[in-house]
């Protein structure tokens, strides 16, 4: 499960203006990717290439081995069902309540009966927290529950591949950390290639596998968290530590929780700030495209800052990954939960289980 | 979207050093200013009289393909028609009223003073089937329906719905703009019989009660004149229309940009197009019809 998408040489222009040029980067099948850039630098024109709705100046985009930009249109439809896309604003139907909004996948590309139907929405709605709301048309709910629900309708055929455009814009503190940690639970269970565009930078520090960051029309990096996070090239270093200094200026717009982060974090020291730990699934399992903590700086001879990969109860989570993968492996065997997870910062500190006093 | 709304244009609009040199350029201004401004008038000419036409003949061939796709959509095409039906039939009926008797008062004052009153019957028969009643329905299937139905596409357009259908492997074209477009010619053919009848009738009643005309004289010249083929004609200019408005109302509603400005823009231009559009329609099936089907002899 799960598919790689690569992207060649992808240039963008809507008339005169250029949106970027030259992108190139290869998304691994079955793991996380978060995509960053300043408001405006093409991210959502990004995403909508990848599915083919707007179609690129050059480059190639390969799903598996289908080239989607110059696909017939019966294959790209055909191409267009291994997605689940979240777009910015939810783009659920407007005369349609959002129980009709999330079966409608279900109602017209499979054969389930109308129970069945029921079953599945309700599962979704009740996994993004929509749980009553079913009967509501979009135009009578809030901007997060627009977002949520939008979700839900996007994860309700297994997508193989899942598109995000700003899950977390317009949600509360805690629901992000839940919906985190529900993106961390279902990459551990269907195996989908995610790409998550948010401008939430604690999401972007704990979540993804990968990390990649768009500016001023170029792809600025993109590859392991690791290797972002502990890069001194100054736009990735700014941006990822939503830090005043460095070469993005006071033009770009700010948001309000982007410089409430900033200011919590209280940066602008020079030192770069340890990497947290990865956020782990809820659920038990082990995620496939996750990777050992540590591996990619031990690999590239680079030392993570100070602190780096310690959590909140003081495990350092480079030592602590072998036993608990072991330990994880031995309670999907057993049927619990081995070693709790880090939760990231900003999610109610893990309590330690039944499952941590075994251990 | 909401980026576009907020930041009209929006070009260039990324970057802090793409800002600052086009505010640069804007203040170097003068010259280069005029030859900006040529630049963009002959790009917009291009636009329509070229890249504008070009589109929306592929979105013409495009939907035309999608019409053999199965299956139709039924239901989709039953709630379009009695939208537009609910949109259509009372305005229909409080224009064509008014429209029988003013061409009754007209042409019957005229005929009268030529001395031929008794052929008042006949002329409203090419007055109002031939001509008015495609005429009325065509004002009435470009403004209302044509308008509602451009409105309800770019709506969707700029909420993303349209670009979701698509994801979600649903053609747009198929779903959303056949059934609309067969539902737009469907209610034309009725509107322009409604018309003819209420026409008719608005007429009958002004001539024999305000112009003192016999109804034996009206029914016996309409009888006269009147031939099926004319009515034929009428309903083939009420589908043509239909479908010229439900293709303007869907080309421009796909392409609305723009927030909710850009709906208001593109029902506008609906509107304006597809007026365009019918009269020359009207104008070559009239002529086309004059040069084939004979006059019936009296
Ligand atoms: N259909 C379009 N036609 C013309 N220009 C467009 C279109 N869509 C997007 N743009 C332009 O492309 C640029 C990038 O837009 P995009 O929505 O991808 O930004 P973004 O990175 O997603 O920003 P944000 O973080 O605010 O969502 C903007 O300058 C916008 O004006
Ligand atoms: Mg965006």
């Amino acid at each position: 499960m799960g598919v790689e998408i690569r992207v060649e040489g992808l240039t963008k222009s809507f008339g005169r203006q250029v949106i970027w040029q030259d992108v190139s980067l290869s998304i691994p099948a079955g793991e996380i990717s978060v995509l960053l850039g300043p408001s405006g630098t093409g991210k959502s024109v990004f995403l909508k290439s990848l599915v083919g709705l707007l179609k690129p100046d050059r480059g190639h985009i390969y799903i598996g081995d289908r080239d989607l930009p110059y696909l017939p249109e019966h294959q790209l439809y055909e191409t267009r069902k291994l997605f689940g896309v979240l777009f910015q604003d939810g783009a659920l139907f407007g005369s349609m309540n959002l129980f009709d909004n999330i079966a409608f996948p279900l109602r017209e590309h499979t054969r389930k009966t109308e129970a069945e139907v029921r079953r599945i929405v309700l599962e979704k709605m009740d996994l993004v927290g929509l749980m009553g709301a079913e009967g509501k048309l979009p135009g009578e709910i809030s901007g997060g529950m627009k977002k949520r629900a939008g979700l839900a309708r996007a994860l309700v055929l297994d997508p193989e591949i899942l598109l995000v455009d700003e899950p977390d814009s317009g949600l509360d503190p805690v629901r992000t950390a839940f919906l985190n940690q529900v993106f961390i639970d279902l990459s551990a269970q269907l195996d989908c290639t995610f790409l998550i565009v948010t401008h939430d930078i604690n999401t972007a520090r704990t979540v993804p596998d990968n990390i990649g960051l768009l500016y001023q029309r170029h792809l600025a990096m993109f590859g392991p968290r690791e290797m972002l996070l502990s890069s001194e090239e100054p736009v990735v270093r700014q941006f990822l530590n939503a830090s005043k200094v460095g070469p993005i200026g006071m033009s770009e717009e700010k948001d309000a929780s982007e410089l409430e982060a900033e200011a919590k974090m209280g940066l602008d020291s020079g030192k770069l700030p340890p990497i947290p730990p990865q956020q782990m699934p809820s659920n038990g399992l082990v995620r496939r495209g996750q990777h050992a903590p540590g591996a990619w700086c031990a690999a590239h001879g680079v030392t993570p800052p100070p602190g780096s990969f310690i959590d909140e109860l003081g495990r350092n989570w480079v030592d602590e990954w072998p036993r608990y993968v072991a330990s994880m492996q031995a309670g999907q065997a057993a049927g619990g939960a081995g070693v709790t997870p880090p939760g990231g910062p900003g999610f109610p500190p893990p309590a330690p289980g039944p499952g941590g006093a075994a251990y | 979207m909401t980026n576009e709304s907020i930041t009209p244009g929006g070009i260039g609009g990324s970057s802090p050093s793409g800002r600052s040199t086009s505010r640069r350029a804007r203040r170097a201004g003068g010259g280069g200013g005029g030859a900006a401004a040529l630049r963009k008038v002959s790009d917009g000419a291009v636009n329509v009289a070229v890249k504008e036409p070009g589109r929306f003949f592929a979105l013409c061939l495009d939907t035309f393909r999608a019409i053999f796709k199965w299956p139709f959509q039924w239901r989709e095409f039953i709630e379009q028609s009695w939208f537009i039906v609910s949109v259509t039939v009372i305005p229909t009926m409080l224009v064509a009223i008014p429209f029988g008797g003013i061409l009754s008062l007209q042409v019957g004052g005229l005929i009268r003073q030529l001395g031929a009153q008794s052929y008042t019957g006949a002329t409203a028969v090419v007055a109002i089937v031939r001509e008015a009643s495609p005429l009325v329905t065509s004002l009435l299937v470009a403004g209302a329906a044509g308008s509602a139905m451009c409105a309800d596409i770019g709506s969707r357009k700029i909420r993303e719905e349209i670009d979701a259908m698509e994801v979600l492997g649903i053609n747009p074209l198929h779903r959303l703009v056949v059934p609309r477009m067969f539902a737009c010619a469907f209610i034309a053919l009725f509107l322009n019989g409604l018309v003819s009848v209420v026409g008719l009738i608005g007429g009958y009643v002004f001539n024999v009660m305000l112009q003192n005309g016999t109804p034996g004289a009206y029914l016996a010249s309409f009888n006269a004149i009147a031939q099926l083929p004319d009515l034929l004609q009428a309903e083939f200019k009420a589908f043509v229309f239909g479908i010229t408005a439900g293709l303007v109302a869907a080309y421009k509603g796909l392409n609305a940009k723009g927030g909710p400005k850009g709906v208001g823009d593109a029902v506008n231009q609906t509107v304006v197009i597809t007026f365009m559009l019918l009269f020359v329609e009207n104008f070559i099936i009239s002529t086309l019809y004059f040069q084939f089907v004979p006059s019936k002899g009296m």
